[in-house]
């Protein structure tokens, strides 16, 4: 040692780097790992590698052009998160969503729902070490996809829910289509629970890691899977409904231990609720219009436009001033499938939002990684990380 | 609803009258305007009392309003699960004052202090982990404060010769428009001079 210091043979501590590049980081996340031998000691997150600026820049669009913001957050569950923006500013204007538009939301929310579930609990397998779910399913999931473009155009980035309800209605046979693929789901659902649930490895990794108790969820700000695989009955589905939930039939799981092993068993039965769900909005399902009309946040009708001048200046105004919305502020959450994402919006009477914060479900989850990781082994690191259920584009913003 | 929160409310204010200022329902929304140095006690009151028990802290965000004396306002949402019930508290400071911080009562408000402290640069006192959270290594300047421009002012690309990413200041082919959509005409009062006179007398 040229600086005159030695190593002692004993001190087991060291330090390293888990990621920015890590296939079991979910993203880009770079956390500063203190390890003594093979136990955590502690760990040190640094996020912001994927921040946009999204905050800063919806200050500088009107509200209409904020709202595809919201697919680029959490890029896996798009629409839910246009959801909460969506209600935000429906609150502050007063606006009434129509029936059919209120369902198809909440149809496209679930849809959202089990293609974030699918993903997590697949990729979280695989960071434990089961290769084939992913590829089961992820094959559903690409239907899900499909359904999406279907509706909206796009696979991913979907701008599709309007303050006031919805873009567009969908094409006539698309609802057949989902309760098809509804029926075929649930086979696949259980193949993939055939694979993981009684598994030996699976359970091994999962069960007893990264326990949460009750008081902890709450002292560190947690809310969906996160506070129900700990035993709280909490969704806000139920608790404040929004949209049509309150007519809705469904359970909310709850796990009992708060392991990992618990949120993936209250991941896998939330799929199935929104199964029902989905089912549901379908059969509730009625003709009629899918945006509020007549209102200041909605384009007049096309055939209209071609005959009243009122209707072509309010198109032209809609898509270059944008609609005001009064001065105020509003927080609206909807449960997004990561748990409670919130839109805090100030509004000062002009047509772009004065301040809007976005409040990611992740974004407290990924804090307690140090916490939860504490006397770990980093083998364990990987499988609390995919429990936590961890997208970067909604906690770096 | 509106009642019970107004209720609330109430029992708050005569529990902590030193930590609450004045207090409102708006939208279906109680939110307290607080005393900045009291904000840890009326939190953790918030946290621990029966009628509250906000025991999830959902939020802290600023927010900046430049024209004020005090220009920043730092938001806390929190949350009652047991209750079924939200409530906002605000307080303002400014560049220099530091907000005491609410690690002790919760323990996720670290990140979201850092967060305050990075973008718009409010400091906390009592928060021992302070450092920046979301931008760059050696950044600059609090990006969501109202007068930091949007598109910057550093850039950055990778150099050939010198291999590493290296920091330019922002070039732009052409000036960042900022186009005002609204109308001029809705804005302006025909106001007649002498028209004033007359509705003194009425």
């Amino acid at each position: 040692m040229a600086d005159g210091q030695t190593h002692d043979p004993d001190d087991r501590t060291f330090t390293f780097n888990f990621g920015p590049q890590h296939p079991a980081a979910h993203g880009v996340l770079r956390m500063i790992v203190e390890m003594d031998g093979e136990i955590v000691e502690r760990i040190d997150p640094h996020i912001g590698l994927l921040h946009r600026g999204t905050e800063k820049l919806i200050e500088y669009k009107t509200y209409l052009q904020a709202l595809p913001y919201f697919d680029r957050l959490d890029y896996v569950a798009p629409m839910n998160q246009e959801h909460a923006y969506c209600l935000a500013v429906e609150k502050l204007l007063g606006l009434e969503v129509p029936r059919r538009a209120s369902l198809i939301r909440v149809l496209y929310s679930e849809i959202g729902r089990i293609m974030n579930h699918i993903l997590n609990i697949t990729t979280q397998a695989m960071d434990v070490g089961a290769l084939t779910p992913i590829t089961w399913g992820f094959e559903e999931r690409e239907k899900l996809c499909v359904f999406y473009e279907r509706a909206c155009g796009s696979r991913m980035h979907s701008a599709y829910f309007r303050p006031g309800g919805i873009h567009q209605d969908l094409p006539p046979e698309l609802l057949d289509d989902i309760l098809t693929w509804c029926d075929g789901f649930l086979p696949v659902m259980d193949d993939i629970e055939g694979l993981l649930t009684d598994n030996r490895i699976f359970k091994q990794r999962n069960a007893d890691i990264g326990v949460v108790s009750v008081q902890d969820a709450l002292d560190w700000g947690f809310s969906g899977v996160m506070v129900r695989g700990s035993g709280m009955a909490w969704d806000l589905r139920r608790a404040q409904p929004y949209e049509c939930y309150n007519e809705l039939d469904f359970k909310i799981p709850v796990g009992k231990n708060g392991d990992c092993y618990d949120r993936y068993l209250c991941r896998m039965e939330e799929m199935k609720e929104s199964v029902k769900i989905i089912r549901q909005c379908i059969e509730l399902m009625e003709p009629g219009p899918v945006l509020a009309e007549g209102t200041k946040a909605s384009p007049p009708r096309r055939g209209e436009m071609k005959r009243s001048m009122e209707a072509l200046i309010h198109h032209f105004k809609l898509y270059t001033e944008g609609f005001k919305v009064p001065e105020g502020e509003i927080y609206a959450a909807v449960e997004a499938p990561k748990g409670e994402f919130g839109v805090y919006l100030v509004a000062d009477g002009t047509n772009r939002p004065y301040r809007l914060k976005i409040r990611a479900p992740g974004f407290p989850h990924l804090h307690a990684m140090d916490y939860m990781c504490k006397g770990h082994q980093l083998a364990d690191v990987s499988a609390i990380l995919g429990s936590l259920d961890i997208v970067f584009g909604e906690i770096d913003r | 609803m509106d009642e019970s929160l107004k209720d609330l409310a109430d029992h708050i204010a005569h529990a902590e009258p030193h930590a609450v200022q004045k207090w409102h329902v708006v939208n279906g929304e109680l939110t307290i305007f607080a005393v900045r140095e009291h904000i840890q006690a009326l939190i953790k009151f918030l946290r621990d009392d029966s009628q509250c028990r906000f025991e999830t802290l959902i939020d802290i965000c600023g927010a900046d309003y430049p024209e004020r004396r005090e220009r920043f306002e730092i938001v806390y949402h929190l949350l009652s699960m047991r209750m079924n019930q939200r409530i906002r508290v605000k307080v303002s400071t400014d560049a220099e004052t530091p907000v005491p911080s609410t690690v002790g009562v919760f323990p996720v408000s670290e990140w979201f202090e850092r967060e305050a402290l990075d973008m718009y640069g409010v400091l906390f006192s009592g928060n021992t982990d302070l450092r920046r959270l979301l931008t760059d290594y050696g950044f600059e300047g609090h990006p969501l404060r109202k007068d930091f421009p949007l598109t910057g002012y550093v850039e950055v690309r990778y150099d050939e010769l010198e291999k590493r990413v290296v920091y330019e200041p922002v070039k732009l082919v052409q000036e960042y428009r900022n186009f005002d959509f609204l109308s001029p005409w809705e804005g302006a009062q025909a106001l007649i001079p002498g028209d004033e006179k007359a509705s003194k007398e009425a």
